[in-house]
């Protein structure tokens, strides 16, 4: 009489390909999870992951705006993935996303700057304007040990409220008439797009350059070495004389800059204008912690993460238009997916095996 | 005007407002004490809200959707329980998680509801001899919901479990040394899920209070970064449940008396205040708590195995 036992042994570890098919698992679970929200709204699951899928792949302009969407992602992720290694939490990527817009548009609207170098100053402000929004969360964190989670989200809800002060105030454009937004930027500010599609290559071309840079600042340099060493314990950092309130305040404003430019990016590659929050992201910076999360905070993984979630968004949207089900069913898909990807994460530090055991071994 | 008057009006709105507040920072305070950082208070109030909001629109039984709504947003928390507590996952992770799926599923489900307004509410108690008592009178017992005694109750039995009761030792050992906690015999597993989810329902209150109690209508997004504020709030009142108390109601006072500017500020900036004051707070806390020395428990968001 043969008996199965199946042995669990810890690995120190994870395989590529463990971790690999535990998170496509992770996504299979989530997606299969939210069919129930289809089913409050008399839809059939397989309908709508049909629209949803339609909406996100089906038609070049689909993938297009599936493109479009990973941009800021990208970016965003990109910077996340930088912060959260080194164990910052920054979940104010909305508020930096916002402040880069605002700044970006600050130059677009009022600086003056000849045209071949307006598009550079105005990224440049958007990456100061994230980058100083982030810092603030930074240096209370550092000086005062005030909790870097609560003070960066609770910022995205200022940085929201100075974008409609905004535009409902001093800068409402003089054609607005009774919508809330600036007037349109110069043409000289507006990026250029692939095509017809609506997609701006310099940004994305951008995003992909820092991805690659991050990769190797944070695997082949020291200043990477020691970033991942604070992020795994700042005792081990302090003891080996590693400068971590350096190392923090770096990891945010590295982080709100890029989350700046993916502002900058979305007003003048996609809009033109500043305009109400919603509209200028749409919980990109929310949305890109799990981008960033199931990257496993590895900046060139996020290209591919990036472009998964801005599959996600633009699914969804579709179904918004074609169906009606609110937005907010992408926070749904989010949250199920980053609940069954941290739950599944468990799994890749198991190694399962079956082995085959006789009667007497058992006993 | 007159000063007295004013100061009443103040503090009975300060109640008002802050007893959501209050309840999710309640909650909030005994799930760190025993060790679990829960970011979720967020997802769990706004899904409180909404089920307690429909479940009133449907029977119209306000009571009925309070309890339906503190039930659903507990069993929400023991999905970051489970996470956190058994699989010793990422806590910050699995918190923003929780918040992220409770703010989906109420703005999805809730679209029909949008701006519905429920006709049966739980209404302001007016006792007449209560009401009389100087100065008390007018601040608790005027036009003050019975959800704002109970969770004053709440606050002052949350307290005394906490520091004058065996079970409160244990809560606390656990979240300061849960090995030395576990080889005398508690049950730190037990604890921290227990603590868990009485902070999902107090989470669960805090949103039926605002949704059938306090502005009884839906609206998606309703808690607008309240739960939040009780994550903060609980840093600000060095997890002891008195001191919850104290910062709920200042910064109801401080939201109320910001509403009087509104003939001077441009709303934007009132509208940033409510989350500005949490900063501000904790800045002030931290100055404070460094000269005391006095921190957090000492093993929040770190899971418990034995023999680590």
């Amino acid at each position: 009489m043969f008996k199965i036992k199946l042995n669990i042994e810890p690995r120190l570890l994870p395989s590529a390909g463990a971790i690999l098919s535990v998170s496509f698992f992770a996504l299979a679970i989530a997606l299969l999870a939210a069919s129930l929200i289809f089913l409050t709204y008399d839809i059939k699951p397989v309908e709508a992951y049909r629209l949803f899928f339609k909406g996100a792949f089906g038609s070049w302009y689909a993938i297009s705006e599936t493109i479009k969407r990973t941009i800021p992602l990208l970016l965003t992720g990109i910077g996340l993935a930088f912060s959260f290694k080194a164990s910052v939490w920054n979940i104010g990527a909305e508020g930096q996303i916002l402040l880069g817009a605002i700044f970006g548009s600050w130059i677009a609207l009022f600086s003056g700057i000849p045209a071949p170098f307006l598009l550079i100053a105005m990224f440049a402000f958007g990456f100061l304007g994230g980058a100083v929004w982030a810092l603030v969360a930074a240096v209370l964190r550092s000086k005062l040990a005030v909790n870097e989670i609560i003070t960066s989200l609770m910022l995205n809800y200022v940085a929201a409220n100075i974008v409609l002060y905004l535009i409902h105030g001093p800068w409402k454009g003089q054609g607005a008439r009774g919508f809330a937004y600036t007037d349109t930027f110069p043409e000289s500010a507006w990026l250029g797009t692939i095509g017809s599609t609506r997609i701006p290559y310099a940004t994305l071309i951008i995003g992909i350059i820092i991805a690659l840079i991050c990769y190797l600042l944070i695997s082949r340099t020291t200043l990477g070495y020691e970033i991942r060493v604070v992020g795994n314990s700042i005792r081990t950092a302090r003891l080996v004389g590693i400068n971590d309130f350096k190392i923090a305040l770096l990891a945010m404003f590295v982080s709100g800059g890029l989350a700046g430019l993916a502002g900058v990016g979305e007003v003048s590659g996609i809009h033109h204008l500043l305009r109400h929050p919603s509209h200028i992201s749409l919980g990109y910076g929310y949305t890109a912690i799990i981008v960033a999360w199931l990257a496993r905070n590895n900046p060139l993984a996020v290209i591919l993460t990036a472009f998964f979630f801005g599959a996600l968004v633009s699914g969804g949207d579709a179904l918004r238009v074609s169906l009606g089900i609110p937005f907010q069913l992408v926070y749904v898909l989010n949250g199920l997916i980053l609940f069954s990807l941290i739950a599944s994460e468990r799994l890749t530090s198991y190694k399962l095996s079956f082995q085959r055991k006789n009667e007497k071994e058992r006993r | 005007m007159d000063l007295e008057f004013w100061i009443v009006t103040t503090l009975n709105r300060a109640l008002a407002y802050g007893t959501p507040i209050l309840l999710a920072t309640l909650g909030e305070i005994y799930a760190e004490r025993s060790g679990v950082l829960n970011l979720g208070v967020e997802g769990m109030m706004i899904l409180g809200a909404f089920f307690a909001f429909c479940t009133t629109f449907f029977t119209a039984n306000p009571w009925l959707g309070v309890l339906i709504g503190a039930l659903v947003a507990g069993l929400a928390s023991l999905l970051h329980a489970f996470l956190s507590i058994t699989l010793r996952v990422n806590q910050i992770i699995s918190g923003l998680a929780l918040t992220m799926l409770g703010l989906g599923i109420s703005g999805t489900l809730g679209r029909g509801w949008e701006g519905k307004i429920l006709e049966s509410t739980i209404a302001s108690v007016e006792i007449d001899y209560l009401s009389k008592i100087p100065i008390l009178g007018p601040i608790l017992f005027t036009n003050q919901n019975s959800l704002v005694h109970l969770s004053i109750l709440i606050a002052f039995g949350l307290w005394f479990l906490l520091f004058k009761t065996r079970i409160g030792i244990s809560i606390r050992a656990v979240g300061e040394n849960p090995a030395a906690a576990d080889v005398m015999g508690i049950n730190v597993w037990k604890i921290r899920y227990l603590c868990v989810f009485l902070g999902g329902l107090l989470a669960g209150l805090a949103g039926s209070y605002l949704s059938v109690a306090y502005q009884p209508a839906w609206a998606s997004g309703m808690t607008a970064g309240m739960g939040w504020l009780a994550v903060a709030l609980t840093i600000f009142a060095f997890w002891n449940p008195l001191l919850g108390m104290v910062g709920a109601f200042l910064f109801g006072a401080l939201y109320h008396l910001s509403f009087r500017l509104q003939n001077w500020v441009a709303p934007e900036i009132l509208n940033s205040l409510p989350y500005l004051f949490p900063i501000v707070v904790l800045i002030i806390v931290a100055r404070f708590a460094s000269k005391k020395r006095i921190g957090a428990p000492a093993v929040l968001g770190q899971p418990y195995k034995r023999g680590e």
